[in-house]
């Protein structure tokens, strides 16, 4: 049954309609995939099979009796088999953040992009492995083992939502959701050869997805092509009210349409993303992909956004900030495992010390001092007026273009253990992705080629606030002019 | 000792008595009688993954504290995290309000035994409240139990300008605060319950100086009385201490109330570094000039205002209208028994209510809000006394079965044969009856002991059983014993 593995969603929805396949067979082949291929990838942290089979057959029972009645509605995800970052809340199923301080922690609710996808019919297949509490750009910081690159076992998927974007490239799910708070969907489906979409801050509620940089956390999708990713987005998107930072502003029909080419669309260009000392067929692959843009009909124009280095050391200060506090809530007395003690703050001591991972506490405590009384003003407060002129950077460049076209990260994916134990190296890796967190604008990661080593490279657009539906209409166009996004690893073939 | 004073800054924290909590949907209950931790959630017990969402109604019961503080409202104020560990607060911050507070620059009037005085209003903040700890020691072994029915309740904290100067008006502000949270419904002011916490920072300095002294802050104060108290005794230890030499050192005092005196809970060596940083959960929040001025539509009357108005309108003194204007809901009673009893002046139906009535319900122990007499039947009683169909003697004994009964006046003065009895010849006749009888104190009387006219009085009520109409009685009895004198 390989061949039902390789429908892409879009597919896979038309024949579940059509009769020609059905949920039950689609889950049981991505479930043996799993069972074949995971003890080498290491993608999910947890599966849940007997569940997702149960689900499987009440959809065929539900699809069979609409094509009885094919007038009545039909979910849009109905029977569709997915994964879910272990950063999102799953009830009856763990949620361990790849944190020993959540381990056999089972959230008693959905998150709201779960309970959206549920309700979409959609069928979750299991939680897929992450940085610790989505901290890194690897998954090595994951406490419960690293997730190898489909594309090449010895390197990492990078990260955070590397077990997702592993997962998707080696086909153990048809699609899977990440979250991205520095790059952590776009980032993973560039090394994964995947594409990945980091919705507007607002546009996906962040209700269930647990915090770490709560101003710049969103929770995004990944899937193989553009029209996967924009089906399972417009049914995560949208309004929440259990979330006041999403906006009620509707969320646009994801058909991306008919277009044949990118006339009239103009693409920013900015210089301040081709970096030296960044891979330098990274640079060329991305380049030849802005100038297919350009043969597709749009227009190149250079924009300047010279705040762009700031975007890291900013990010370090503002994410830790809001993860200093957010992490504090893991003290051991409510949930969790617990460290015995003599005294109170023993036990809070143990706990936070004996769970938490390196990478963990020191943003604890980058994130603790930058908010110190007599140093606030100086880190905090500074880095807020600075993401505000990165925000600025990017209003600006929006008056002249449609779209920002840039590389994803600096290289394509790094050896496991490549940057050792020096953080600074490993943070060197978001900086082309940290931006658009900060600004809160959306960015779409997807395929444009390969390194001379055979991995896959990425690109992003960026859009304006809620605009996502350009940056698929874009991508769509070129993914319908290239081959890139159909090329697999070898373990898929 | 006259050269010193006391500089006196309160924080009051109020909850609000909403239906649900300050960021969830989680019921407000009283937290001193429920079951612990059955009105929680994922959101109030801090579950990995929630996020809160501002409870509107609890914001603007915080802007109608606002507007009777004449605050300035700010368009628009920012949550702020308060970081600090401790198992009563779930999410290991409190959200609160911290540079950009709801509310700021108000005023206070407060009635002192030396007059009217504003008191400032530095800020008014919302906040949600923490759980509750208990601690347990038992057979040797000592832990703490954690009930979050609390945690998240909304709580809007009042902190004054550093304006007060003695025990008394610390009282004097706390109880006119209270009066006005109950006044707009928001607040049941029950500082037992731990729904109302008054807590008071006190520093001396010499008179004229313009520094201020070290300060303490006296927390877990659960009455008026020990407020006051614990004020008065600190201001005095402090003066006496530096008197002595000695140094005041900042910390957090509590009141034991039996020994009378302060006592230390914890010393600041340094001021808690909180990490306060807006809250990236919550947008900002916006108060839209139209909401603020719907609300100011829909305000009561203010207990000062009422205050004044009792006294102009009624020509009642300003104790009595201090005191019917203490709760709204005894202002209101009061008047709707004027109303009921248009022939009865404002005073005397004062004297009913803040006498009889509240004597009654002392007793009782009971309150205004539960009482069986309704303003209609009480303003039926006063009528039938002033319309001197009863005696003030009769209309008390009616009052109290009316109390326990709930029966109108009407029906009780018939069945317990109370009519006054107003008729001259009926009572002109119970009086020669009682001079007959009692022909040695008539005598002492003629012979100038003026004295016995009242016991004679006293007789004549006997025998009518206590239903003449004593002036009546009284004319008659002076009539007739001059006629006596004269024959």
């Amino acid at each position: 049954m390989s061949g039902l593995i390789d429908l892409s969603l879009v597919q896979a929805v038309q024949a579940l309609r059509k009769g020609d396949i059905s949920s039950r067979l689609l889950i049981e082949a991505y479930l043996e995939r799993i069972n074949q291929l995971d003890a080498k990838l290491h993608a999910f942290l947890a599966i849940a099979p007997e569940k997702a089979l149960a689900q499987a057959e009440a959809a065929d029972r539900r699809l069979q009796a609409w094509r009885r009645h094919p007038e009545e509605p039909l979910p849009a995800l109905l029977g569709i088999p997915v994964a879910v970052k272990d950063v999102l809340c799953v009830a009856g199923m763990p949620c361990t953040c790849g944190s020993r301080i959540l381990e056999e922690f089972y959230p008693p609710f959905h998150a709201t992009v779960v309970e959206r996808l549920l309700s979409a019919g959609a069928i979750i297949l299991g939680k897929t492995n992450t940085d610790e509490f989505a901290m890194g750009s690897s998954t090595e910081n994951s406490a419960y083992g690293v997730t190898h690159n489909p594309w090449d076992l010895e390197r990492v998927p990078g990260g955070s939502s590397g077990g997702s974007a592993a997962a998707v490239a080696a086909r153990l799910a048809l699609v899977a959701l990440g979250t991205d708070t520095g790059g952590s969907v776009r980032q993973p489906a560039s090394f994964c050869g995947v594409t990945g979409i980091k919705p507007t801050y607002g546009r996906v509620s962040r209700y269930g997805l647990v915090a770490y940089g709560s101003s710049l956390d969103v929770v995004g999708v990944l899937g193989r092509d553009v029209q996967d990713v924009a089906s399972v987005f417009s049914q995560i998107a949208g309004y929440d009210t259990k979330d006041a930072t999403t906006l009620d502003l509707p969320v646009p029909g994801m058909n991306v349409g008919e277009q044949a080419d990118l006339s009239g669309l103009r693409v920013g260009v900015p210089e301040e993303y081709f970096i030296p000392g960044m891979q330098a067929e990274v640079e060329e692959v991305v380049r030849q992909a802005i100038h297919m843009l350009e043969k597709l009909g749009a227009q190149l124009k250079p924009v300047s956004m010279p705040h762009t280095r700031y975007a890291l050391p900013v990010y370090y200060i503002v994410a830790p900030a809001e993860a200093s506090a957010n992490l504090a809530r893991y003290d051991g007395i409510r949930y969790g495992p617990r460290v015995p003690a003599q005294t109170l703050w023993g036990v809070f001591r143990q706990t936070r010390g004996q769970k938490f991972g390196p990478e963990v506490k020191r943003r604890i405590m980058l994130g603790t001092y930058a908010l110190s009384a007599g140093y606030y003003e100086a880190y905090y407060g500074q880095a807020q007026k600075v993401r505000t002129l990165i925000k600025q950077d990017f209003d600006a460049a929006f008056k002249d273009v449609d779209v920002i076209a840039a590389p994803v990260a600096p290289t394509t994916a790094f050896k496991i253990g490549g940057h050792g134990d020096d953080p600074l190296s490993m943070y060197l890796e978001d900086v082309f992705t940290l931006p658009a967190n900060l600004a809160g604008v959306p960015g779409l990661a997807f395929p444009v080629g390969f390194d001379q080593q055979g991995l896959p490279v990425g690109m992003q657009l960026m859009g304006p606030h809620f605009r996502e539906e350009l940056l698929f209409r874009t991508a769509f166009t070129y993914q319908r002019a290239t081959e890139w996004h159909k090329n697999t690893p070898e373990m898929v073939a | 000792m006259h050269d010193f004073e006391a500089v006196i800054g309160v924080e009051v924290h109020a909850e609000l008595e909403t239906q649900s909590k300050m960021f969830c949907s989680c019921q407000v209950l009283d937290v001193t009688r429920a079951e612990p931790n059955t009105a929680v959630c994922p959101v109030c017990t801090g579950m990995p993954g929630v996020l809160p969402v501002v409870n509107r109604l609890a914001v603007e019961y915080a802007l109608r504290v606002a507007l009777a503080l004449q605050c300035q409202v700010a368009p628009v104020s920012v949550f702020a995290r308060k970081n600090y560990f401790y198992p009563d607060l779930p999410k290991g911050y409190q959200i609160s309000q911290y540079e950009y507070p709801l509310a700021r620059h108000g005023r206070l009037l407060i009635l002192t035994t030396t007059g009217e005085r504003a008191i400032g209003i530095r800020r008014v903040h919302l906040e949600e409240d923490t759980g509750k700890l208990t601690h347990v020691n038992q057979e040797g072994q000592t832990y703490s139990l954690v009930d979050l029915n609390r945690a998240g309740i909304p709580l809007l904290e009042i902190v004054t300008e550093p304006d007060l100067q003695t025990a008394e008006e610390v009282r004097a502000y706390a109880v006119a605060l209270r009066s006005v949270l109950r006044y707009l419904g928001v607040n049941s002011g029950d500082m037992q319950k731990g729904v109302l916490r008054i807590e008071p920072n006190i520093s001396v300095r010499r008179q004229g100086s313009q520094e201020f002294g070290t300060r303490v802050e006296i927390k877990n104060l659960n009455s008026f009385r020990a407020l006051e108290r614990s004020v008065a005794y600190e201001i005095q230890r402090q003066i006496e201490t530096l008197q002595n030499g000695g140094r005041i050192i900042q910390e957090t005092l509590g009141w034991d109330e039996g020994r009378g005196v302060t006592v230390t809970q914890r010393v600041k060596e340094q001021e808690d570094d909180y990490r306060y940083f807006p809250e990236p959960d919550l947008p900002p929040l916006t108060i839209e000039p139209v909401w603020i001025e719907q609300i100011r539509q829909g305000m009561p009357e203010l207990p000062v205002a009422k205050y004044q108005r009792f006294q102009q309108q009624y020509g009642l003194g300003p104790y009595d209208a201090e005191v019917l204007t203490a709760e709204k809901e005894v202002a209101d009673y009061f008047e709707q028994v004027l109303a009921a009893a248009p022939q009865a002046s404002p005073k005397v139906v004062a004297n009913w209510i803040t006498g009889e009535l509240f004597g009654l319900l002392n007793q009782a122990g009971q309150d205004i809000a539960t009482v069986q007499i309704s303003p209609q039947a009480l303003g039926e009683l006063i009528q039938l006394v002033v319309r001197a169909e009863i005696n003030q003697n009769s209309a008390k004994l009616v009052l109290e079965e009316m109390f326990t009964s709930g029966e109108p006046a009407a029906r009780i003065v018939v069945a317990r044969n109370l009519t006054q009895i107003s008729d001259p010849d009926q009572i002109a006749d119970l009086v020669s009856q009682v001079l007959r009888d009692n022909p040695t104190q008539v005598e002492a009387y003629l012979g100038g002991k003026e004295p016995v006219l009242k016991w004679l009085f006293g007789r004549v009520m006997q025998a009518a059983r206590g239903r003449a109409n004593p002036q009546v009685i009284q004319g008659e009895l002076e009539r007739q014993l001059a006629e006596m004198k004269q024959g």
